[in-house]
């Protein structure tokens, strides 16, 4: 019986859409039970929303006072102990899971796979390697707990509309105090956020400075979009951290994906493979981002950019 | 005699473009150029500023790969680590062993850091320093872009979804590192040289006692799905018109 424990990823008591989608990711191995873990100081709101998600059997809330910030070495030792009727775990492919799942695994004494793209069994995983330039099938040994982060980009959240019962576990874990939260910045944008929104503007090393990354701002604004950005761009201080969208930044699939001043390389490319339509505006007619986009336009982004927005009015 | 532990990966060269055998059975390797894993030579050069700044005495780089990882640790040592290790084992091991491995250099060595890169861009894992860290039963701190230390503690600031996370740690401690921790310094010609004096051990896997095998079989290596090339517009009018008829705005 294929038993999946998926953790909740959360803050401010509101459950992250990540979720959904590795109950998705969950639900597409066939006869599982799924039920998921909320771990946290209070547990409660966040549980009641996992409750909801279509396919869930049970959330279990773990609560307790070190539990109100995630770091991975005081989650870790307490997931483990509630995993010890599950034949798998699975967590998203965030900052959050990819910290996280592995720690459980290691001390599950088991291995763990990363970003797993389709579940074609309970023990056959796609995965990509080499940032996305090839992807494997992996066999898991059926004897030993899966452990999994799931790449949410590839699946679609599961709906609303489940009731599953909500009920407090008691695990029986030593919670270190060696790790200690101190603080966490968060630049509160307005926008839409760049991991779930439907469109994203993103902008490279071309748009020359933190001020000039407004026209970016701007033209996302008049799209409705999220913004994201090249590694390089945000190396150089144009844009935080936390837009870097590609292999080591974030991977998303939003419906729109619109480069501005972005070359391409294949590290950004892993990164919006799965968006649905890729608009690139690039000064450089050879650009390798015109070979994976749907709509190229070859032009200088400082002055198609302003054009743009006129036309959007 | 406080030592830092960094971990090399050899892996292949970021600017290759893998591709995938037409066999299904790998990725191309041979003939390929490999090189130290990114994360890694940040995780190195982070380690050597924290000597260079008195913050610990020796850096030693080890690596668990083939015989060829040698290569990778000598320019580990002409960046200026002190000395390496390299646990020869010529099947890829998957991250577990690798932490298990890792493990038992630090019961060796005892170590007060150990930096490893946030992941192999190869397997694109992200899993090893966290893993090490949990065997250790020591804290771990991922992704980071700064490090402070202090009188055995570190505050390690974190690349997470959200933006910036501060956390602080008891040494010993893991630490993985993220891109913008630092840039790495350039190897001179005079460091090769220097570096070949230095010494490199070798051990084979074999020997360090763990159980080193793997819970995961490859069945199929396949290329990604391809996107075809679209259309090119002439101006912003045009491409206004394509988003309009794609139903995009
Ligand atoms: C281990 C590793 C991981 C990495 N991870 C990531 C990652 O997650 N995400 C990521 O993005 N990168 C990543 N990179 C970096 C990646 O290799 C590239 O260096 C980076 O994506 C380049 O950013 P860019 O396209 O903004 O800059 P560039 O490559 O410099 O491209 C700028 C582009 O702007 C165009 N341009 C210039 N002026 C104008 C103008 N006025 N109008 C219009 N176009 C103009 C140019 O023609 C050029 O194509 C990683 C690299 C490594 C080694
Ligand atoms: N075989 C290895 N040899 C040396 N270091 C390794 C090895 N495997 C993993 N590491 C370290 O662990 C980090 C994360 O690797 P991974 O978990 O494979 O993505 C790498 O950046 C290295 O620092």
């Amino acid at each position: 019986m294929t038993k999946i424990l998926v953790v909740a990823e959360h803050a401010g008591g509101k459950l992250n859409p990540a979720t959904a989608k590795c109950v998705a990711c969950a639900s597409a191995i066939s006869g599982a039970e799924i039920d998921v873990v909320v771990l946290a100081a209070d547990a409660s709101a966040v549980a009641d929303q996992a409750a909801k998600l279509q396919g869930v059997k049970k959330v279990l809330k773990v609560e307790n006072a070190a539990n109100a910030e995630p770091l991975a070495a005081v989650l870790a030792p307490q997931i483990a102990a509630a995993a010890a009727n599950y034949t798998h775990v699975f967590g998203p492919s965030t900052t959050f899971g990819k910290d996280l799942m592995p720690r459980v695994a290691a001390l599950l004494g088991v291995g763990q796979l990363s970003d797993i793209m389709a579940a074609d069994s309970a023990y056959t995983f796609r995965r990509p390697i080499y940032a996305g330039n090839a992807i494997i099938t992996v066999e898991a040994a059926k004897d030993k707990k899966v452990v999994a982060t799931v790449r949410v980009a590839s699946f679609q959240a599961v709906g609303e509309g489940g009731s599953a019962a909500v009920e407090a576990a008691a695990v029986n874990a030593e919670i270190p105090t060696h790790t200690r939260f101190v603080t966490r910045s968060a630049a509160a944008t307005g926008r839409p956020d760049l991991q779930t929104a439907a469109r994203v503007v993103s902008g490279g090393r071309a748009v020359g400075s933190a001020d000039n990354f407004k026209i970016i701002y701007g033209l996302a604004d008049k799209l409705g979009a999220g913004v994201g950005a090249s590694r390089a761009a945000v190396d150089a201080g144009y844009a935080p951290n936390d837009l870097q969208v590609g292999q080591t930044g974030k991977i998303i699939a939003p419906e729109l994906y619109v480069a501005v001043g972005i070359s391409g390389a294949i590290q950004h490319l892993t990164g919006i493979k799965d968006a649905r339509t890729i608009v690139a505006i690039n000064k450089d007619a050879e650009a390798p981002i015109f070979e994976v986009a749907d709509v190229g336009l070859v032009g200088d982004l400082f002055t198609v950019i302003p054009e743009l927005e006129k036309a959007l009015g | 005699m406080s030592k830092i532990l960094v971990g090399l990966k050899r892996v292949v060269d970021y600017n290759v473009r893998v591709r995938v055998k037409p066999d299904g059975t790998g990725v191309v390797t041979e003939g390929v150029k490999m090189s130290i894993n990114p994360f890694d030579e940040i995780a190195l050069e982070e380690a050597l500023r924290i000597k260079e700044k008195g913050g610990a005495t020796e850096v030693i780089v080890a690596s668990i790969g083939p015989a060829d990882t040698q290569q990778q640790l000598r320019t580990g040592l002409a960046m200026g680590a002190d000395r390496a290790i390299l646990v020869q084992s010529d099947a890829p091991v998957e991250p577990l062993a690798a932490a298990k491995a890792f493990l038992k250099l630090i019961e060796k060595e005892g170590p007060q850091i150990v930096l490893l890169g946030k992941q192999g861009i190869d397997d694109d894992n992200n899993q090893t320093g966290q893993m090490l860290a949990a065997l250790w039963n020591r804290p771990q701190a991922t992704f980071a872009s700064k490090v402070e230390l202090d009188s055995g503690r570190a505050k390690v600031t974190r690349e997470v979804d959200a933006g910036l996370e501060t956390i602080e740690v008891d040494l010993p401690a893991v630490i993985t590192t993220d891109l913008r921790l630092n840039e790495p310094r350039y190897v001179k010609l005079p460091d090769i040289m220097k570096a070949k004096k230095k010494p490199l051990d070798t051990l084979p896997i074999a020997e360090l006692g763990i159980d080193a095998g793997s819970q995961f079989k490859t069945l199929k290596y396949e290329a990604p799905a391809g996107r075809s090339k679209g259309v090119m517009v002439k101006d912003v009018g045009e491409l206004v018109a394509v988003l309009k008829q794609k139903g995009l705005i």
